[in-house]
């Protein structure tokens, strides 16, 4: 049954039609390429998070305390579920590194002097370790060392425990404990405003005060220990020497945002590419089905010859699936070299030492069953309807559509329009379906990229309200340790400074019910001027006498609503457990955050105000003056900056989402130029004849064109609006989706991002436009007009 | 009909002359020799018919005649100016301007009617006669606002002829007109040309295998093997109506 001429004429039909065949193939292959590499590229990070952590041995619970005989460790050690315990110090530092004018944040670690560590090992790049018993030797981490073009033999000057001390880097390094190498009150990594270096044990102990103890312990577990069973031991040990909270791995702050990126990139990961292949299937279908119309004549032959239908349809189910097969194929191409590229530019980003990319056949597999599942489908609907009319109908040319004079043509406006656009309104008028199908087809090329660009939008919205509406400071100094009000005070007489504010923050454990979450309780100024607490929708926000302002995002994970009373366990000091009052719950986009009003807040510890933070608006002319000053300070812990906040928010950004959201609009103008560039070629080839007519008539070239291409930018047009509310329906529904607890999206749309959608898809209609002008130019007007209709 | 139709370089400026028009087609083994040096004048009000088998170069050479076409080599002038040199854009203005086509399938604009094909032409032909006016002279006043689909193959064809003149060319080029029609159709669309060619004088050249047409004609050149081998000058012409087959 397999006829071998009937294949020759498969190949040859599929290398005449290859500009479509390819074209639909590039629709394919872009829904089926991004489902690729968003998968693998999530899979990539997870998995080589996973053996990073593995491989060098990232703790599974961590504390901090204030100061804790060594002893204790063992104690620790000895817990049951424990597997290892090793203990560090671990303290802040304000850094100067030369030719950098702002105060730069350290986190300073310690090595241990006598056996090598045993947990968050360290991956050397570049040097050695320092000696143990040298106290200015250091290994700094490589990213650090890279922003400032520091190597192996390079010197930074810092300020340990309020002495000026130079330290000389003996090596560059990497640790799992730093994938995201995020500084004390930042959003984002800033890889030359924050850096890790590593100490031996001794210069640390010696530098701060810590002989014989330490501050810092990490925890393996046993495989199948209970980390909360641990953790809760390991709090009773270190409660009296100021811990504030054992913690496992998921609230490890680098991991924490890690994992937190990881699973925002799969979300969008599936949900885009998802949108994306469900429209690259769609478009397939109907591109497939009317790209078959054309055939119904030879299906009427080849049934006249005595095929019969499942015969038929086998032979054009070959074609489809070629057609198919081409497209998957470049989609999983191009999906596995983007997902790698991807994967590389995250890796640069989160500091892995190495990278695993070895992307599992699922994605592979859906991507493939959806594609031919959307062509074949397509296809079929059309052979069938073909296949079952009697041949000699078949062969006929489908009758011609009854053109009608339009209702509006009685109007003056129709009574002057000239014949040839005449024409095209009646085409498009007379072909509702095929009008609305590539109507249709225009209109999601342009959603989806509307839906790309709301990310852009909802970013920009996100930092215009957090970064430029609610905060106004410029500078925020941060203490190693609460200070008293008038202490702080003095800030204001550094030079330059206008306006200072203070913040209290009191790491806290807060509970309701069953559920427990690690928050910091955020203290502030009923009335804020400098750091505003505003709600999703832009309103600043004037904190209750009494009673907690808590995040929406906090409210659900506590399972709390207002007038319920949380249970506070302040992880310092006292150690008080209170009980406070949800006074209010306000929507934010960033973290799940929890304020309270500053002396609302001193009642409850039952001390005096004090404050841990200082933010400060500043003469800008002066601020060089101030950071000198600044860097001189003892006893600070962070410097940050605004406008550097913004800056490397910005940049990140530009770095992870915008490069992902730039692929979904290439994807988008393949999708666009796909549609249109069949459209045009179907229309050509079934028009042909009176193309050729009309050329033979007299119309110029330019004329012919307009006939066409008119009424694809007539198509087009109508698409536009289509598009942009589908891109709007669409964004929404993604939007409501995407929830992390770093981060919600706000859903913004800006008029920018409709107007560029609609000129990108104009661009990419154009393009297809020219493609098929070009033929259009080279149609023979004698063998169309010799054969007949 | 008489003498004053036969051509005479000397004192009629000519419509079209050609000379020494071949046609390739393909390269090497596949050549096609399509014409093989044919040489034609055409005398303004001429009509005549170009009478062979297929393939034996007919439609070749009216399609190199109305400039839809260009020989491998020779000359085809023009009221005296070389068509062959024209380049495409002034090809294009020479049909839109001076030629008129009929085709054996009538290659209508579906979607517009007969008198919106027509008015297709008019739109862009230098001193058109009204589309109605044109519709008219084929029989077809009645039909003005039929789409193509609603109007019979001979109604269709002529048309397509109504649209050919509707520009009042200076030559009318019909190539196989009736070959798609019955033969009581195939003489109405006939009458059609006799009645335009009589009405307006337009020199008109027709194609057909049927040797029972070229009777209409006052010239009947035969061609074969793309040359033309005999040449045949009708001294009485049969009207339309008259023929039959």
């Amino acid at each position: 049954m397999v006829s071998a001429t009937l294949n020759k004429k498969l190949w040859r039909d599929l290398w005449r039609m290859r500009g479509q065949v390819l074209a639909i193939g590039l629709i394919m292959a872009s829904g089926i390429g991004v489902l690729v590499m968003g998968l693998s590229t999530v899979e990539a990070l997870d998995e080589t998070a996973r053996a990073y952590y593995q491989r060098y041995r990232f703790a599974d619970v961590f504390a901090q305390v204030k100061r804790a005989p060594k002893r204790l460790l063992s104690d620790i050690a000895a817990l049951p579920g424990v597997q290892t315990a090793e203990a560090r110090v671990v303290e802040s530092a304000i850094l100067d590194i030369e030719g950098f004018q702002e105060p730069v944040v350290g986190r300073l670690v310690s090595l241990p002097s006598t056996t090598n560590s045993r947990l968050n090992l360290l991956t050397l790049r570049s040097g050695q370790m320092p000696a143990a018993h040298r106290d200015d030797e250091v290994v700094i981490s490589e990213p650090f060392a890279r922003a400032h073009s520091l190597h192996v033999g390079g010197k930074i000057r810092a300020v340990l425990n309020g002495a000026w001390r130079e330290l000389r880097i003996v090596g560059t390094a990497l640790s799992p404990e730093y994938v995201y190498a995020i500084g004390p009150g930042a959003l984002m990594p800033d890889d030359r405003r924050f850096g890790v270096l590593w100490l031996p044990e001794l210069a640390l102990q010696a530098a701060f005060d810590l002989e014989g103890a330490f501050n810092d312990v990490s925890v393996s577990l046993l495989r199948g220990a209970r980390a909360r069973d641990v953790i809760e031991a390991m709090d009773r040990i270190l409660d009296r020497y100021g811990g504030i909270g054992a913690y496992e791995r998921a609230d490890q702050l680098s991991n924490w945002f890690l994992m937190n990126e990881i699973e925002q990139l799969r979300t969008l990961s599936r949900i885009l590419p998802t949108v994306f292949l469900a429209v690259a299937a769609f478009l397939t279908n109907i591109v497939l089905a009317r790209l078959i119309s054309l055939e119904r004549s030879e299906i009427g032959l080849l049934k006249a010859f005595g095929y019969n239908r499942r015969q038929i349809a086998w032979h054009y189910a070959k074609f489809v699936l070629a057609i198919g097969a081409l497209g998957i194929a470049l989609g999983w191409i191009a999906g596995y070299w983007l997902g790698w590229y991807e994967t590389k530019l995250y890796g640069e980003f989160y500091h892995f030492p190495f990278l695993l990319y070895r992307p599992a056949p699922t994605a592979f597999v859906i991507a493939a069953l959806v594609g031919f599942g959307a062509a074949l489908l397509g296809a079929m609907r059309t052979v069938q309807a073909a296949a079952s009319l009697p041949p000699a109908e078949a062969m006929r040319p489908p009758a011609p559509p009854m053109f009608r004079r339009l209702v509006i043509s009685r109007y003056a406006v129709a009574q002057r329009l000239e014949q040839l656009t005449r024409i095209i309104i009646r085409q498009v008028g007379r072909w509702p379906v095929r009008t609305l199908t590539t109507c249709v087809g225009i209109a999601m090329a342009v959603a989806v990229l509307i839906t790309s660009f709301q990310w852009l939008d909802a970013i920009d919205h996100m930092v215009d309200v957090y970064f430029r509406q609610a905060q106004s400071q410029d500078v925020t100094m941060t203490f190693a340790e609460p200070r008293s009000v008038e202490v702080a005070k003095s800030a204001a007489r550094l030079s330059g400074v206008r306006t200072v504010e203070p913040m209290r923050v009191v790491p806290a454990k807060l509970r309701f019910g069953s559920r427990e979450r690690r928050e910091s309780l955020q203290a502030l100024p009923m009335k804020q001027h400098l750091y505003r607490v505003y709600d999703a929708n832009g309103t600043a926000l004037t904190l209750p006498p009494d009673g907690l302002m808590i995040s929406s995002m906090l409210a659900e994970m506590l399972g709390v609503s207002r007038g319920d009373r949380i249970t506070a366990e302040i992880l310092e000091g006292r150690r008080e457990v209170l009980k406070i009052p949800v006074a209010g719950i306000f929507e934010t986009y960033i973290g799940s955050p929890a304020y309270i009003e500053e002396r609302a807040l001193a009642r409850l510890l039952r001390e005096s105000q004090t404050v841990s933070a200082m933010h400060l608006r500043v003469d800008s002319l002066q601020l060089s003056g101030l950071l000198a000053e600044l860097k001189m300070l003892p006893r600070l812990s962070a410097i940050s900056l605004r406008a550097a906040n913004i800056q490397m928010f910005d940049e990140t950004m530009a770095r992870t989402l915008i490069i992902f959201v730039s692929f979904f609009i290439v994807f988008s103008c393949v999708l666009a130029v796909g549609v249109t560039y069949n459209a045009a070629r179907i229309a050509l080839s079934e028009r042909g004849r009176e193309f050729a007519t009309l050329r033979v008539l007299g119309f110029t070239r330019a004329e012919i064109s307009y006939l066409l291409l008119g009424e694809i930018a007539l198509l087009t047009a109508m698409a536009l609006p289509l598009g942009c509310f589908a891109g709007h329906m669409l964004a929404r529904l993604i939007v409501g989706g995407f929830k992390t607890e770093l981060y919600r999206v706000p859903f913004v749309l800006e008029g920018s991002s409709y107007g560029w959608a609609m000129i990108i898809i104009i661009l990419a209609t154009a393009v297809s436009t020219v493609l098929v002008r070009r033929r259009l130019d080279r149609l023979d007007l004698i063998a169309v007009l010799k054969t007949r209709e | 009909m008489s003498k004053e139709n036969l051509v005479s370089t000397a004192d009629v400026e000519l419509v079209l002359q050609a000379r020494g028009l071949t046609k390739v087609y393909g390269f090497g083994e596949v050549e096609v020799h399509a014409l093989r040096g044919v040489d034609l004048d055409l005398a303004p009000g001429e009509l005549i018919v170009l009478l062979g088998a297929s393939g034996s170069g007919k439609s070749t050479l009216l399609n190199i005649l109305g400039g839809l076409d260009t020989p491998s080599s020779g000359e085809v002038r023009f009221l005296d100016k070389p068509l062959t040199s024209f380049d495409d854009a002034a090809l294009t203005r020479y049909r839109r301007e001076h030629v008129g086509f009929v085709f054996q399938f009538y290659n209508l604009i579906p979607s517009l009617t007969a008198l919106e094909n027509v008015s297709l032409v008019t739109e862009i032909a230098r001193q058109p006669m009204p589309p109605e006016e044109a519709l008219q002279l084929v029989g077809l006043g009645a039909r003005l606002h039929h789409f193509p689909a609603q109007l019979s193959g001979g109604e269709q064809q002529r048309v397509a002829i109504a649209r050919a003149i509707a520009k009042r060319p200076d030559l009318l080029l019909c190539d196989e007109p009736t070959g798609a029609l019955d033969s009581p159709t195939a003489i109405l669309v006939l009458q059609a040309i006799e009645r335009i060619h009589a009405e307006l004088r337009t020199t008109t050249a027709l194609i057909t295998h049927n040797s029972v047409i070229a009777d209409m004609a006052s010239r009947v050149l035969h061609m074969r093997d793309g040359q033309i081998d005999q040449q045949i000058r009708n001294t009485t012409r049969r009207p339309a109506k008259e023929l039959s087959w």
